[in-house]
């Protein structure tokens, strides 16, 4: 499996072998994203090393591993959302459909229009419930009130929450229940129409049968957006998603399909993990 | 290492130094030049506090020299002014209000935090945060019209009749002078005392006090030998800011103090502080140019060393909370 | 080894709580002797007349401080209009860019200082900087106070948006908000209570300010016409009228420190209310 060459951009998920790539589309046109030494820096803590991986275009990829490994460090690379702080740095490439985003030039508004992100704690805005999901809209896009109630319904009816909360429009965002707030998050996040949902630890936060509903909701979500989830329930990664990661202490020891890194991992440390050995 | 032989790290790439800054967006950047163009006007605030009172002191410097600080005569009209007794004045009213405030401020802070019901300790804190919100003016209404004949009526003489042996004690007993002032001034900084020690002994972590009362200590035991010894250093931190307060408080002073230019040993006597002559004197001096200087070297003075109580108060309260922070 | 006597430990034990107690019964009574005080000498002074017309000559009866009235809430409120904003950005700068400035250290001390400055050097400052170019004037009373309001409104906001937690700022910025939109239109919301309460302490500790107006707005018998000119105000009338040998201007003074102790008193309890009832 150390056959990586340099020339050969494409073999990241090294165990996945071509016939397991969705068959429909050529595996160039497949790839949302990829990571090329990728490498990440707490100021003078190194913490991910020469991360490569490819996020393929409408499918869920969970990353995985033990705390600490680094694996919410490379989410937070696609949306350079790490740019808020002093002293994180990342290096390498991260390329959205071809473009290095980690480019000095990038444009971070569109990029973050493009790549949406849930956070382990529900962040619903200190504002009604409609004017959560209002918000990036507004931010985006001009329109009429009427085209703006439109967008919010159909983003609160696409995060599955539209029956709960429609008669409470008006209600605070964060009045409403733990479940109800991380999907008025997603709402919020698609609103603005982007290609990539980051979730990290979406449902860390929530009790079992609000999970089970953002589960049901991501697998629905996949249709439309690449959704790129961190979790550390592996039961989780197992039952949604196509494509897994797994991380170590900053390096991406394993990548496949999930079936195929649950069933039969090639690294005896993937192994261990995922039969709970350790982490 | 877990990846070592199977992921090998790689040469560095190299631009892995390179921060990565990106193109922001021109709201973000006048957003950030314009709340730091507003942080900068604190800055220069500051250097132009100083710059203009120096500026404004040069009359007085020129004319009096370092002479000014120990110079005791204070005579508009034949234009010698000597700083010696409003230095005087501020430093003994200051004493007294320190001596007073500071052992009641820490025993009420004692009694919120260790002592009192947390329904009656509510109640005090809400009262000495009340007296410290009490306008600089009304306390000097209060201390002219109330407290000081009361002090001459029902205190003064029975401190002369015990005291008066003492050089301190003897005088007239008008009510009004250094010791009403300083005792104003101690109920002034009474609040900012109990608050901040307050707020210093909350921070003890209780596991140490619970050993404490865990081996049979009493209230007292256990606040003298954990609480105060913890909480020491930033006692001390409240009282330097109690100090700074004390030392620029002007109206509440200027009311009682009875505003003469004099060194006296007795309490009782009239004098007056730096800020008590400010007050009472700057509407004399408008267009008498050496007499408006005076007066601004006395600010300058005043700002100087407040700058400096500050200052220490600041760096000694930081160090404080860092070294119990850790500990908590 | 023999038990040591508990009872001198328990008498010290007794003894201090006594005298702890006792010191804060003190200072709740002071209080209450100061509050009495003003209310009962300030409700004899109030009446119609003391709201609607101009102050007397010595020795005549009847009268107000109208005047004053309106010069206290024109300074404060000019005051409040040039300290809040000023004080806000500079609270903004240290929470939200606190960490990647080397200037935010130096600033967050120098608030500090000023916090703690005599508001008299205040009023020499602006003494020296405005009065002393154009005149006494309300506009510099105004400048004044708007010095005191800056370092307390900057120390509060600064606290209350670090409060605000990040991954709130991170959710905003992934949405693809610019810093000043996270900034306004959600960390200002999450902090509002206590950016409201900060204003409020600001502007309660400037009502009650005698000093800086001494050197700056000085008073004035009149209607103020124009802050551009000596402006009456009630905290230099008090002083003024309190030092002067006339009862009928002594008790004018106590009627306005009634007003400004219960206004003070009353922002106090406002600040407080605000901040317990955190809407959304």
């Amino acid at each position: 499996m150390s056959e990586i060459s340099i020339e050969d951009v494409r073999i990241v998920p090294q165990s996945m072998p071509d016939n397991n790539k969705p068959s429909s589309a050529g595996p160039e046109k497949n790839v949302k994203i990829s990571a090329r030494r990728l490498e990440f820096h707490y100021g003078a803590h190194q913490a991910l090393f020469d991360n490569n991986l490819d996020i393929i275009t409408n499918q869920v990829t969970a990353v995985i591993g033990p705390s600490g490994c680094g694996k919410s460090t490379h989410l937070r690379t696609y949306n350079r959302i790490y740019d808020l702080y002093r002293g994180h740095r990342a290096a390498g490439e991260v390329l959205l459909d071809g473009k290095n985003i980690l480019e000095p030039g990038q444009d971070l508004i569109e990029l973050r229009r493009r790549v949406g992100m849930i956070f382990q704690k529900p962040t619903p805005f200190p504002m009604t419930v409609f004017e959560n999901v209002a918000y990036g809209l507004r931010l985006h896009y001009r329109m009429s009130a009427s085209e703006l109630a439109d967008r919010v319904e159909k983003a609160l009816k696409g995060a599955a929450l539209w029956d709960e909360v429609k008669d409470k429009l008006d209600h605070p965002g964060p009045a409403l229940s733990g479940g109800q707030q991380q999907r008025l998050c997603i709402a919020r996040a698609i609103a603005v129409d982007p290609e990539v949902l980051l979730m990290d630890e979406p449902t860390s936060a929530i009790d079992p049968v609000a999970t089970a509903k953002i589960e049901d909701l991501v697998e629905d979500l996949k249709q439309q957006y690449t959704i790129v989830i961190v979790t550390h329930n592996m039961q989780q990664a197992a039952r949604i998603s196509d494509y897994t990661a797994f991380f170590y202490e900053g390096y991406i020891v394993e990548y496949g399909p999930t079936k195929t890194i649950f069933t039969k991992p090639t690294q005896k440390r993937t192994e261990d993990y995922i039969t709970g050995r350790f982490g | 290492m877990p990846s070592q032989g199977y992921l090998p790290p790689g040469p560095p790439t190299p631009d892995a130094a390179r921060p990565s800054r990106s193109r922001q967006s021109s709201g973000d950047v006048l957003f950030r030049l314009g709340t730091g163009a507003c942080a900068l006007v604190v800055l220069i605030l500051i250097v132009a506090i100083f710059a203009e009172l120096i500026w404004g002191s040069r009359f007085a410097m020129r004319e009096f020299g370092w002479r000014f600080l120990i110079n005791e005569d204070w005579n508009p009209v034949r234009s010698i002014y000597g700083a010696a007794s409003v230095i005087y004045g501020t430093l003994v009213s200051t004493a007294i209000a320190m001596i007073l405030a500071v052992p009641v401020g820490l025993i009420t802070a004692l009694f919120l935090v260790e002592l009192a019901p947390p329904r009656l300790s509510r109640v005090v804190s809400t009262g000495v945060e009340l007296l410290a919100a009490i306008p600089s003016i009304i306390y000097g209404m209060w201390g002219l019209f109330v407290f000081a004949p009361w002090l001459a009526n029902y205190v003064q003489p029975g401190l002369q009749g015990t005291l008066g042996f003492l050089p301190f004690f003897q005088g007239p007993t008008t009510g009004l002078g250094m010791l009403t002032a300083g005792i104003i001034l101690a109920i002034m900084i009474l609040p900012f005392i109990t608050a901040v020690s307050r707020d210093v002994f909350r921070m003890i972590p209780p596991a140490l006090k619970e050993s404490a009362f865990g081996m049979g200590a009493t209230t007292w035991e256990v606040t003298r030998k954990v609480t105060i010894r913890y909480g020491f250093k930033g006692v001390i931190g409240a009282t330097l800011l109690g100090l700074g307060r004390a030392i620029g408080e002007t109206m509440a002073v200027t009311f009682v103090i009875g505003n003469r230019y004099q060194i006296k040993a007795s309490l009782l006597e009239a004098g007056a502080t730096i800020t008590s002559s400010l007050a009472n004197e700057f509407s004399e001096a408008v267009g008498n140019e050496l007499f408006q200087s005076v007066l601004i070297e006395l600010g300058l003075i005043l700002f100087v060393i407040t700058f400096g109580i500050q200052a220490i108060a600041q760096l000694w309260l930081k160090r404080v909370s860092r070294s119990m922070g850790g500990g908590a | 080894m023999r038990p040591r006597p508990q009872t001198g430990r328990k008498l010290a034990d007794l003894a201090v709580k006594v005298l702890s107690g006792v010191f804060a019964a003190v200072a709740l009574l002071l209080l209450g002797w100061i509050l009495y005080t003003v209310l009962q000498r300030g409700a004899a002074a109030l009446n119609w007349a003391f709201f609607t017309e101009l102050p007397p000559p010595p020795f005549m009866e009847g009268g107000g401080l109208a005047n004053a009235i309106v010069g206290t809430l024109v300074i404060t409120a000019l005051a409040t209009l040039i300290g809040v904003p000023l004080g806000l950005m500079t609270g903004i700068y240290l929470a939200e860019f606190g960490s990647h400035s080397w200037i935010a250290g130096p600033v967050r001390f120098v608030v500090n200082v000023l916090m703690g400055a005599p508001s008299i050097i205040i009023g020499v400052f602006v003494y020296g900087l405005i009065v002393l170019r154009f005149g006494f004037s309300g506009y510099a009373g105004a400048v004044a106070l708007a010095i005191l309001m800056l370092p307390v409104v900057a120390r509060t906001s600064e606290d209350m948006l670090a409060l605000v937690p990040n991954t709130l700022r991170e959710s905003a910025l992934a949405l693809g908000a610019p810093r000043w939109r996270v900034t306004f239109g959600v960390v200002f919301r999450a902090a509002k209570a206590g950016l409201i309460t900060g204003v409020i302490l600001a502007v309660a500790r400037i009502s009650g300010e005698t000093a800086p107006l001494l050197f700056t707005a000085v008073n004035s018998p009149f209607w103020p016409d124009s802050l551009g000119e000596p402006t009456p105000n009630l905290t230099v009338t008090i002083f003024q009228y309190a030092m002067s040998p006339y009862t009928n201007w002594q008790e004018l003074a106590w009627g306005a420190s009634l007003l400004i102790t219960a206004f003070v008193l009353f922002m106090m309890l406002a600040a407080r209310f605000v901040l317990r009832t955190r809407s959304i």
